[in-house]
């Protein structure tokens, strides 16, 4: 029996003789080699094909499209670059594994500039021009709400991302939430400072620009007065402000039993810094809006002690979320998961998830799936997507201990 | 131009014939197009102040802003009394859209009043860091008013703006501004930006050509606004800021002060770039600042100023 | 990590009294209006020289901070010597970025309309705020403890040893540009070009080897801000400087504009204003009453507090 290769090698002596021939012979070099073309393809198809078998599971066939659109540039840029971070980690992993429904998944994003007014061109663009199956975004929830309209139009799914304002999923039955709403939030401090902490009388401190500080002020403000509880003092801010020695030395003399800050991070540390310094030494709480690595950066001893809530942590020990901050610091150069990175990662394999139950990738029927999921094992927590199109998840109170957040306890309203 | 009511009355008929065509565009590039029209409306109702009038103002997002809320809050609050559950029919609810654009725009047009009265000693770089300061405290009025949604906004404002209104109201303004720039009357406008004190001295009255200027150019600014709310759906304190004010006045610099087509087409061209550098978005405002400064350098009478001889600025 | 900032030992919250909560805003205000005094400088400076608003001056003062923040990397943390290095270190970038600036972009400009060189400044504020954004990241990050700092209390009053240095290297600054500008050669040429540009040439000034100086004081001024400002309130990102350029913007008006002690002055009120507002009711309204103090000014007292009122001849 003649091997395979001196099969091959003969061929291509024979081959390379029939084209000297026709050089010599002034013959066209193609038209020779186009009366060996098709053995040849073939001889060499049957060379290669044996060495292809190992990425069999790579996904082929039209991508699904997937958008995304939030601030990448603009004042808001943080959460917005940070999102889109933990949604392409997650459509990295899933096209590895082999993608949807044996599809790869494609990333469109558009980025808004922190402006009003871009998201809605960029969510008809990802529809209409991109056509994409599904929208992830916004952060904010103005900018959610300006998009929404047009996505339930179009009848494709949106999940916002960190917007917690109850007013996003109620345009229509094809928005979702991937977090849960500020009335759920102001619950669970309101219920945790009167229970827990055992405070009578507290200190609200609201961002007025920020709509979700000031819908999780007005929960938490109703919520523990219901309780028998007193606002002693209501100061304002604005977010981007650095200096908080006024509001706090108005409050200082009032003596609140509890602070709380419902704004961002930034703010946050440093009013924890400025109260310290100014010899307030009570606790502060806050929400999810506190979820960042540099609340300890900035806030350093000034935050011991603080809680805030959130849906989960990076610091958690559990396996997947150890696991997924392991992937996310190797994928990104170190940079430490925050909230919003979690909660984009976690709306793609929650749309992924849907997908595969629905069996398509688009239309009313993945809208469907998307509403039932239920108990979806995400990063985040363990979400369900409820009723109102809001995920159900719980919430948990963490505290800065030795300059890390850790799990203090668990609160369901 | 002889005979300009024609040309109003075929520029409306040619927005009424694309409007009916509009199904057939893709609806983003219908989206490019109605922005566009809106920033051509800004831009030129800005023209009339900074352009022919020389009054440098950087606050012009706060009367957009004005128009947005009071067009919003009339379609909001009013339209349901008004038009009943169902919505109206469409005639209804057109009639109902003009005259909250109309209020809009009644409202700006006031508010220019208010601040063109007490800018009129103000000269140069002065007027315009006042008209900036009106403008963020309109916008800080805006923030802190509950009833108009405070800092979350307006928002599920119906989308009554359709590409016939928007082009409809750009022709006006257009019509509106040049007629008016042009006519014996309108001739106290450019004396008043060239030499206020030789107008003053042939006996003409600066204080009304510089107040009749505000207000005109805050009027259209306004109705721009209510075309925006009805358009975006949503609209919120933060989005008429300083820095809207400035994209406005680079379109009115880089058209050429006092240059109404080149106004026109720098709002063209500066509403489609953006969109075009869409794919290097992170770079996208990088490359707009290094253009601004570069045509300042390089042309600053504008880059569609086609007039001979050095142009006025 | 920032480990300072602890309650002093000996205060007393119990002793607060309103004459205490009083001397307390006070002296937040004061600390505020020294900052803004240090960036009002760089603007009246321009101003008076060369008769324009330097839009771009709160971006020289941001990149100061940054300056600041990675260069500390690099300096033994609370000791004052690192601190100096730091702040001398972000004074000379700026100056240099500022003088950089001026031959670029404004200088070509000069002799054009002042509209012409407004538009280019507010182009390279919005190149220097982008670009910052792109490459130092939007995230706001820690300014580090370059400086020893500590908590001084007196009764229930507290300061903290960042205000002090505020207060001053404010006040040392202010001094050092009054005897440039009044006791040397340079400052002399700086105020025979502000008063008339073409006589001073024809004496022999060479302009614009002043105009540049003047750019790099007074962006040497407003890095010297920038590190004094991340000091008090650590967390820095590339639009930080937007409000507090705007409101020294209003403090040079107040003061008066072309006037270095009238920006001290301006700077100084508006800090003190602005925090008593802020600890009222209407704390919402402050940036609104900023805006409403310049308008007020510009009205009835256009040449602000210290200014003198020029006729325009015609």
């Amino acid at each position: 029996m003649i091997s395979l290769p001196s099969f091959v090698g003969a061929r291509l002596v024979r081959a390379l003789l029939v084209i000297a021939r026709s050089a010599a012979t002034r013959q066209s070099l193609y038209s020779a080699a186009a009366r060996f073309a098709p053995r040849f393809l073939l001889l060499s198809l049957s060379v290669l094909l044996p060495h292809s078998a190992s990425a069999a599971s790579a996904p082929s066939g039209d991508p699904i499209k997937l958008g995304h659109y939030g601030s990448l540039t603009g004042k808001d840029a943080a959460f917005g670059v940070a999102t889109r971070k933990g949604v392409l980690l997650a459509i990295e992993e899933i096209n590895a594994k082999g993608g949807v429904l044996g599809r790869p998944l494609a990333y469109l994003v558009e980025d808004i500039q922190s402006k009003q007014g871009e998201s809605a061109t960029a969510v008809k663009k990802l529809i209409s021009r991109d056509k994409v199956v599904a929208v992830i975004g916004a952060n904010a929830s103005a900018n959610s709400l300006e998009a929404a309209p047009i996505c339930q139009n179009s009848k494709i799914p949106m999940m916002a991302i960190s917007s917690t304002n109850p007013r996003v999923t109620e345009v229509g039955d094809y928005i979702f939430r991937i977090c849960f709403i500020d009335p759920f939030q102001g619950a669970v401090l309101s219920k945790f400072a009167a229970t827990t902490l055992k405070a009578k009388r507290i200190a609200l401190l609201t961002a007025v620009n920020s709509p979700y500080s000031v819908g999780l002020s007005d929960v938490l403000r109703q919520d523990f007065t219901a309780r028998g509880g007193e606002i002693v003092a209501a100061q304002k801010y604005n977010e981007g402000e650095k200096d908080f020695r006024a509001q706090l030395t108005a409050i200082r003399p009032l003596k609140p039993d509890v602070i709380a800050v419902t704004g961002f991070y930034a703010e946050a540390a440093l009013i924890c810094l400025q109260a310290r310094a100014l010899g307030i030494d009570v606790p502060f709480i806050g929400g999810d809006g506190w979820e960042a690595p540099q609340l300890i950066e900035l806030g350093g001893k000034a935050v011991e002690g603080t809680y805030y809530s959130t849906y989960f942590s990076a610091e958690n020990d559990a396996p997947e979320v150890r696991a997924y901050t392991q992937r996310y610091l190797t994928r990104w150069n170190n940079e430490v998961p925050e909230g919003v990175s979690a909660l984009g990662y976690d709306a793609v394999y929650l749309i992924a998830a849907a997908m595969t139950k629905a069996g398509t990738t688009a239309g009313p029927k993945l809208r469907d799936a998307i509403a039932a999921t239920k108990n979806f094992p995400g990063v985040t927590g363990n979400t369900t997507i409820d009723a109102k199109r809001n995920s159900a998840k719980a919430a948990v109170m963490l505290t800065v201990k030795n300059g890390r957040s850790v799990f203090f306890e668990s609160v369901t309203p | 131009m002889p005979k300009p009511h024609l040309y109003l009355l075929a520029a409306l008929l040619a927005a009424l014939g694309i409007s009916h065509f509009s199904d057939r565009i893709d609806p983003y590039h219908l989206d490019v197009l109605t922005g566009i029209g809106i920033n051509i409306i800004l831009a030129v109702s800005l023209n009339l102040v900074n352009g022919y009038t020389g009054q440098f103002s950087l606050g012009h997002a706060g009367f957009m802003s004005v128009g947005a809320y009071l067009a919003a809050a009339v379609s909001l609050f009013l339209g349901p009394k008004l038009l009943g559950a169902e919505g109206g029919t469409a005639l209804q609810q057109g009639g109902m859209f003009l005259a909250a654009l109309v209020a809009g725009g009644l409202g700006a047009a006031f508010a220019g009043l208010v601040v063109g009265v007490p800018s009129l000693r103000l000269k140069g770089d002065y007027l315009a860091l006042v008209t900036l300061g009106f403008g963020e405290i309109i916008r800080v009025i805006f923030q802190n008013v509950e009833f108009l949604g405070g800092a979350l906004g307006l928002n599920g404002i119906p989308a009554y703006t359709t590409i016939f209104w928007v082009l409809a109201f750009v022709a006006l303004s257009v019509f509106v501004v040049s007629c008016l720039v042009n006519s014996t009357y309108g001739r106290g406008f450019l004396a008043t930006h060239d030499d206020e004190i030789a107008s003053e001295a042939v006996g003409l009255n600066t204080t009304h050509y510089k107040i009749v200027a505000f207000v005109i150019g805050a009027f259209f600014a306004g109705t721009a606004g209510g075309l925006y709310g009805h358009f975006k759906m949503t609209i919120t304190p933060t989005g008429f800021d300083f820095t809207k004010s400035v994209e406005i006045v680079v379109m009115v610099i880089m058209g050429g002060m006092g240059n109404t087509l080149g106004v026109v087409l720098a709002a063209i061209l500066l509403t489609l770039l953006p969109e075009l550098l869409r794919p290097i978005a992170e770079y996208r405002m990088i490359i707009y600042s290094l253009l601004l400064i570069i045509l300042m350098l390089v042309r600053p009478q504008g880059l569609f100023n086609f007039k001979l001889g050095k142009a006025k600025t | 990590m920032r480990a300072h900032h602890l309650p002093p030992e000996s205060l007393n919250p119990q002793l607060s009294t309103p004459l205490s909560e009083f001397l307390q805003q006070l002296l937040n205000g004061l600390s505020l209006g020294a900052i803004y005094a240090l960036i009002a400088l760089g603007y009246t400076m321009v101003y008076g020289v060369l008769r324009f608003i330097n839009f771009a001056h709160s971006d020289v003062f941001m990149v100061g901070s940054f300056i600041g923040y990675y260069l500390g990397k690099h300096v033994p943390e609370s000791t004052v010597w690192g601190g100096l290095v730091i702040l001398l270190a972000a004074m000379l970038g700026c100056a240099l970025l500022g003088m950089i600036i001026e031959r670029l972009a404004y200088r070509p400009l000069r002799g054009a309309a002042t509209l012409n060189v407004l538009i280019t400044a507010i182009g390279v504020s919005l190149l220097l705020e982008y670009s910052g954004q792109v490459f130092f990241g939007a995230t706001p990050r820690t300014f580090p403890a370059v400086f020893p700092s500590a908590n001084y209390s007196f009764g229930s009053l507290v300061i903290s040893s960042n205000q002090i240095l505020v207060i001053v290297v404010a006040a040392l600054l202010m001094v050092a540009l009054q005897l440039i500008v009044y006791r040397t050669k340079i400052g002399t040429a700086m105020r025979a070009v502000s008063l008339n540009p073409k006589a001073a040439q024809l004496v022999g000034v060479n302009n614009d080897v002043v105009i540049s100086f003047t750019f790099g004081l007074g962006s040497a001024l407003a890095g010297a801000g920038g590190i004094l400002y991340a000091l008090n309130y650590p967390s820095i990102d590339p639009l930080m400087g937007v409000m507090p350029g705007l409101k020294a913007f209003v403090a040079a008006v107040l003061g008066g504009i072309g006037n270095i002690p009238g920006a001290a002055l301006g700077g100084l009120l508006l800090g003190t204003v602005e925090t008593f507002v802020n600890g009222s009711q209407w704390s919402t309204y402050k940036d609104a009453i900023a805006f409403a103090i310049l308008i007020i000014i510009l009205l009835f007292r256009p040449a602000g507090l210290l200014g003198k009122f020029t006729v325009e001849k015609v």
